[in-house]
Order: structure tokens, then sequence, then C-alpha cells
């Protein structure tokens, strides 16, 4: 019952965003107000009706009704309850139903907090947004419907993929969805300012929220999944360059960007077709993000699907909104005039440099991307482009923006001074000069990257510091101002310090954990010892115990520094029956210079052997720290008052404040 | 500074940057581009030990063996060839006999030595390098579609 109740719900909701797409947007063109006023309501319906389809295909799951195709590969009555709810969206069809869901959701959002928006532009806005649901229905609908029935019904399910169930993948992909599909009302503003043909400082206050609410969320959904990959693939790593992380990563660069264009246009009232093709940009990576990784062009745990008929789909789905939305740019873009000059020392410059490069490196990560599917269409070898292509190319490429970076804030708008800001920052050099120092000296031959990433992160890291330093005149001025000054700082200036202070820890972790990881592979009978950077692991032998639903097998070590206990380690190797699916659950412990990492493998002959893996990863856990902070900083940012969306026109009181205090994010 | 010498400061750095990264990305590429080879393609062409390349095919059954010092081989068969294979470290975990997999590595004195092997996450799945490569071999009798969650 719940079944077809969804799949209703489904249709239903197409024929209200066919609504939402045509009505409002004409009633804006010609100014009908009844036609722009039904905008609120479908994007409201449209939004009921997606919860009651998703909800209704998490019922299915939870009553394990094997009637449903779905439910019938994804899931069993065996599996723990919160893998029932997770396995709704922990394939194809499902995690496409989540997406329209959180389109909606957004939709209805924006028609819920966009009160001070112009109505005719909020029409426009929501009915760009249906416009998207309408091909994503359509694509569910026609080629990958969740309740799909199955006759007769089996009794039993075939599980989820082991390697998803997992608490940190049950919330992996909403979290991902949140940010990818959260760039589309940013598209979504961006398209409708194409059409007015106006882009002004309020629209950048509109979209900065929405665009900070999906960057915290997509910066979430990839530190999660590459949380996931560091302690359940066993592989002691955290990126690997994947295509599907790259499908991640790639919204998340342009998305970065546009953030700080959209400061530029707020403050300054410029590089405004700039920001807009960034909007457009962001969400096209996004929806080729979804291609990449729902489409079964590339082989990874992500690609569920390999129905070819699908693929097509989606390409001519990304094919029209990409293009359609260019199309628009070149023809619209040209009337978004910028009237605000600047020269290039400024802050101005900054961003803009902070932008060149993060579409260069976008640029980069996309061609690496997508050339080995190029070469293999036009009939050429098959080739892969691995993380050693990335490292080369991508890491030299933020070296200069880091280092700017920290420059960056010091400069003024308009016209800035490149030295005063460089003399700000001389103990900060040293620091960073100290910092490498350090880390070279810990392994005179060790890899240089590593050494410029620690010089790197404590040259971003004490910036920020000095920064705020200056700004509130500490020393400079009697205590009392500069408590002053540090209370009347904006919460969206300190944003940007967390955030900018959270990539300097994350940067710290990758140096460390890329630099100076030591690995060892190796048979060990019980009571045999391995040393592995300084800390000496003594095998204790592997026993057997059961999970829910899987068997365990667990191997024990007992870690010693010094001779002393340090502690004790149970490495795990699960054995899922009903996928007939082993997974590696690493045995990690985190202390904050780096984590100890222990992994079980196969036996080995007859003396109770196994094959391990061990290794020492070094100030991984700053890693996770620094993006926990960054999306501190974005949620501190978002929140600031200027950007609160019931907040209309507070522009004229803030320009009143004097430049010094006034902030960028 | 005119608004003109302005932008084109900015059009210069960027020029600059992009400059820089085709720079970085052929230098890359020259290097770290690994290409797909099936067991008959590599008895075919001897690659150099110089050369990462890519293996692909089904290990072959009953082929798995571990000598010593969590060292295993096995051979990796197109069905048409076969090619021994070498790895030392923990084998993915849905690493079988039978089962399509993907090993990249050098080919040294006639042995595949690999310092990474993949095996998708399923147990239906095959890559379809390898899938290819068995149908090249003329010996493809599976299903058309391969089958994937």
């Amino acid at each position: 019952m719940s079944a077809e109740l969804g799949h209703f719900a489904l249709i239903l909701a197409l024929l209200i965003a066919a609504v939402q797409a045509t009505l409002p947007l004409i009633g804006a063109q010609r100014n009908m107000s009844a036609w722009i006023a039904i905008a609120n309501p479908t994007a409201y319906v449209q939004f009921f009706l997606t919860t009651l389809a998703f909800g209704c295909l998490i019922h299915v799951y939870l009553i394990s009704d094997f009637s449903v195709v779905n439910v019938v590969q994804n899931s069993h009555t065996d599996k723990p309850i919160l893998y029932k709810i997770a396995g709704s969206w922990g394939n194809h069809e499902g995690s496409l139903l989540l997406w329209v869901f959180i389109l909606a959701l957004f939709g209805a959002a924006v028609a819920a907090f966009g009160r001070n928006l112009p109505p005719a532009f909020k029409a426009r806005v929501l009915s760009v947004q249906a416009m998207i649901a309408l091909g994503f229905y359509a694509f569910i609908l026609l080629t990958s419907n969740p309740f799909e029935r199955i006759f007769p019904a089996p009794l039993n399910g075939q599980d989820l993929n082991p390697l998803l169930q997992d608490p940190g993948l049950a919330i992996h992909p909403p979290m991902l969805y949140l940010g990818y599909v959260g760039f589309s009302i940013a598209f979504s503003f961006a398209i409708a300012a194409l059409i007015e043909g106006r882009v002004d400082a309020a629209w950048a206050r509109w979209v900065r929220p929405w665009t900070l609410a999906a960057w915290i969320f997509l910066t979430g959904g990839i530190t999660l999944g590459s949380w996931w990959a560091y302690y359940e693939l066993g592989w002691g790593g955290w990126w690997f360059w994947d295509p599907v992380e790259n499908a991640s990563f790639m919204p998340w660069l342009a998305g970065t960007a546009l953030l700080h264009s959209a400061v530029v246009v707020e403050k300054r009232d410029t590089l405004k077709g700039w920001t807009v093709l960034l909007a457009i940009i962001a969400f096209s990576m996004s929806l080729l993000g979804t291609f990449l990784v729902r489409s079964g062009v590339l082989t990874s745990v992500h690609a569920f699907a390999t129905d070819p008929s699908r693929g097509v789909f989606i390409l001519a789905l990304l094919v029209f909104v990409i293009g359609g939305s260019l199309v628009l740019f070149a023809w619209r873009g040209p009337q978004l005039k910028s009237t605000g000059l600047f020269q290039p020392i400024s802050r101005e410059g900054a961003l803009l440099l902070n932008n060149l490069i993060m579409t260069t490196g976008l640029a980069a990560v996309l061609l690496g991307t997508l050339y080995p599917l190029f070469i293999d269409v036009i009939g050429g070898a098959k080739i892969s482009v691995g993380a050693p292509f990335f490292n080369a190319v991508f890491l030299p490429l933020m070296v200069p923006m880091i280092i700017a970076m920290a420059i960056g804030p010091f400069m003024n708008w308009k016209r800035g001074d490149i030295l005063p800001a460089l003399g700000r920052l001389r103990f900060t050099f040293l620091f960073a000069l100290v910092a490498g120092a350090a880390a070279w000296s810990v392994e005179t031959d060790g890899p240089f990257m590593g050494v410029i990433g620690i010089a790197l992160a404590a040259w971003l890291g004490a910036g920020v510091i000095a920064e705020i330093y200056e700004r509130i005149h500490l020393f400079r001025a009697p205590l009392s101002e500069s408590i002053r000054r540090l209370s009347r700082i904006p919460r969206s200036t300190w944003g940007m310090s967390f955030a900018h202070f959270g990539l300097a820890l994350a940067i710290a972790g990758m140096a460390g954990a890329g630099g100076w990881k030591v690995e060892s592979i190796q048979t060990m009978k019980p009571g045999e010892t391995v040393n592995v950077g300084g800390y000496e692991y003594t095998f204790e032998g592997a026993h057997e115990g059961q999970g829910p639903n899987y068997t365990i097998l667990f191997g024990k070590f007992t870690v010693r520094k010094d001779g002393q206990i340090f502690t004790v380690m149970e490495a795990e190797k699960r054995n899922y029956p009903v996928a007939r699916m082993p997974t590696t659950e690493a045995a990690i412990h985190t202390t904050l210079m780096g984590d100890l990492y222990a992994v079980i493998g196969d036996a080995e002959g007859d003396e109770g052997a196994y094959v391990t893996r061990i290794y020492f990863n070094p100030l991984v856990v700053w890693m996770w720290i620094g993006c926990i902070v960054m999306m501190f900083g974005g949620t501190l940012s978002m929140t600031d008052r200027r950007h609160r969306v019931g907040v209309p026109h507070k522009r004229q009181h803030a320009s009143a404040i004097p430049d010094s205090v006034s902030s960028t994010s | 500074m005119k608004r003109k010498h302005k932008r084109l400061t900015f059009v210069g750095i960027a020029l600059f940057l992009l400059a820089a990264a085709a720079a970085l990305i052929l230098t890359a590429f020259e290097e770290n581009i690994v290409f797909f080879f099936s067991p008959t393609d590599i008895l075919a062409q001897k690659p150099t030990p110089d050369r990462r390349l890519r293996l692909g095919g089904l290990v072959e059954e009953g082929s798995v063996t571990k000598p010593k010092g969590g060292v295993i081989t096995f051979r990796v068969t197109d069905t048409a060839q076969t090619v021994p294979v070498s790895y030392k470290g923990i084998l993915p975990d849905l690493f079988r006999e039978g089962q399509g997999i993907v090993a990249e590595g050098r080919y040294i004195k006639n042995i595949f030595v690999a310092d990474e092997v993949l095996a998708k996450h399923d147990e239906n799945y095959m890559p379809p390098e390898v899938a290819e490569a068995i149908k090249k071999s003329g010996q493809w009798q599976g299903k058309e579609k391969v089958k994937t969650k």
C-alpha cells in the first residue's frame, strides 16, 4: 500500500512541479500577481508530496516489504534498524528520491524564509527550482522507480552492501546531497537574476546564506566520506583522488570560489557576471557529480546503475541545464554592469586571485577526472589518471593561494598596500619558517611537500591570528579599546577567521598524514612484535565473535611504547553471510600526534598466523578537527545578522560603520 | 592605473595560472597516466619495467599461492592468456578466485609485480575493463549486461 501511495505522490509532485515551473515565471514576466502568488503554495505542496513519497520508501524498508524490488535488493530482515532506514537511500533509486526530496526542501525553505525577496524575483527563483525538479521527477518515474513491485515476493532480501552498513555512511549521502542540492538555490538565484538582467548587493546578500549552507553541508559530506574511507577501507588513506571523490570536490571548489566572489558583489558592486557564472558552475559541477556517480560510467562503490538508458537521461539533463544556463549567461550576462573599480592590489584583488586559483584547480581536477572517459569514448586506449597526477598538479597550484590567503585579509578595499601588510606578517613568516624547519629536522630526507605543507599551515594559522591581533589594535590601543573592538567584530568576520584557521589545521593534518605515513605489512604469529612509528605492536592472536548480521574475526594487538603498555587494539574482519561479503574494520587509536592504525588480513598457515597491516598516520586527527572548524566558521558567517534572510536592507546602517571594522567573510 | 590596465593585470594573472596549470598537467600526464592492459596485450607487447600499468582480468581458479612474508602470487587470465602476478600486502576483501580484478604495478621479468590490487565492492560486479578484455579475447560467456547493485 505504502509503495503505491509513494509512487502516486511522486507523480503528483511531478505535475505540481510542472505548474510551479511555468505559471509563476509567466506571471513574473507579465506582471500578473495572481500567477506570481502560485509559486509559494506549489513549493510547499511539492515538498509535502516528496516528503510523503520518501516517508513511504522508508516505511516499506522498515516493514521489510519484499514485494518491492528495491527493498529486496538492498535490505534483509536481520539488518539493524538504522541500516534499514539508511538502506532506503543506499541505492540508486532511493538516493535519487533523496535528491528530489532535498531539492523540494530547499524550494520550500526559500518560499518560507525568503519573505524579503521581491515577489516576482522569488517566483522566478522557485520556477527555476521546479524546472530542475521536473527533470529529476521524470528521471525517477521513467527509469528509476524505487516503488517497483516484484511478483512473487521473495521471502527475504539480499541485504545492503555491507560496506555501507556503517553509521558514518548512513549520514554521508544526506549531508553530501544537502550540499550538492543546496547549490541549486544559488543557481536558481543566478538564473532569475539573468532573466531580470540585474545583480546588486542585495542579490549577493540573499545568495550568500544559501551558498554558505550548501558549502557547510558539502564540507561535512566530503569529510564524512573521507573519514569513512579512512577507517573502513583499511588502506590507511583518506583521499584517493578517485573520480567519485573528485565529483564531490569539484562543486566544493566552485562553491568556495562563489562564496568569495559574492562578497565582492555585496561590498563593491563588481565581479557580477563572474559571480553569476560561478553560481552556474557550482551547480553544474553538482549535476556532473551526480552524473558521474550515478550513471555507472565510473566504477566505484557508488556506481549502482549501469543501465545505459539512465546514463543517457542524466547526460541529456546535464546538457540541457548546463548548456541552457550558459547560453542564457552569454545572452544576458553582458547586461550585468559592474560599477566598483579597484586596484589589483586590494581586497577585491585578493578575493579575485582566490577565485582564479580555485577555478584553475577546478579545471585541472575536471580534466584529470574526465580525460580517461574522453579517451575511452573516442575509442583510444583505456587509461587511468590516479593520485600521482592530481598531487603533481593540484598541490603546487594551491601553494600560492595559501600564501595569499594570509595576506588578503590585511588588504583594504579598493586600494591596498602590500608592504605594510607583509610587515605585519613578519612574525607569522618567522613562525612558518620555524615550523617548516622543525618538520624538516624530524627526518631530514623526509618528504618535500610535507615540509612545505607544515610551513604553509603554520603561515596561514598564524596569519589568521595576526589579522585578529591587528584588527583589535592589541597593545597599540588601551586594552579596553581592544576588547571593545573584539566584541564589535561581526560574525561573518569571525566566520572567515575560523574557516581559514580550520583550513590551516586541515592542511597540517594532510601534510602530516601524506608526508610521514609509516606502513608495515607482514605475517605475524601470536606473540610476535613489530615496531611501527615508535610503537611496538604485539599480535595476541585472533578469535571469533558474532555481530547482529555478521560474524567477526578479532585480531588483538597490545601496543607498547618505551616498554610500557600504551593501549590494546582490536582490528576486525567482518563477514556478512547474506551479502557473502567481508568488510575490514581497522583498529584506530587516535592521539594528537597521529593515529595508530592496525588491520588484520587473512590467516596464513595453521599456526594462528595472520597477515597484518600496521600504520602510523601522523596528525590525521587535525584534518578532521580542521574540517569541523571550517564548518563552524561557515555557520558563524551564515548566522551574521546581515545575512539573516528576514532582515531587509540594513545596508544603510551597516555602511555607517567605519571600514576598518566592516567585514568580509 | 587605467581601468583597462587593471583588467589586463587580472587577465595576465589568469593566463599565467592557466599556463602554469597546463605545464603541470602536461608533465604530470606524461609521467602518471597509467595504461590498461589485458593479459593478451601484455604478452603481445611485453611492456618494459619502467612503465606503470594496470592489468585486468579474472583470478585463475586454483592459482593463488601464499609464500612467506605476506607475499601472494596468482595468475590473471582473460581466458585466452594468463599472466603471473605477485603482490605483497592485504588483498581487498572481495578478492577471490574466479573474480575479476584490476592490479596496478610493473611488468618485470615476465611477472607482473603489483603494488595495488583492486577488486570491486560487490560480488556480482566485474570491472568494465575486465569484461571488455574477456570479450576481446572472444571467450565471453556471461550475460551481456554485467549486473551491479
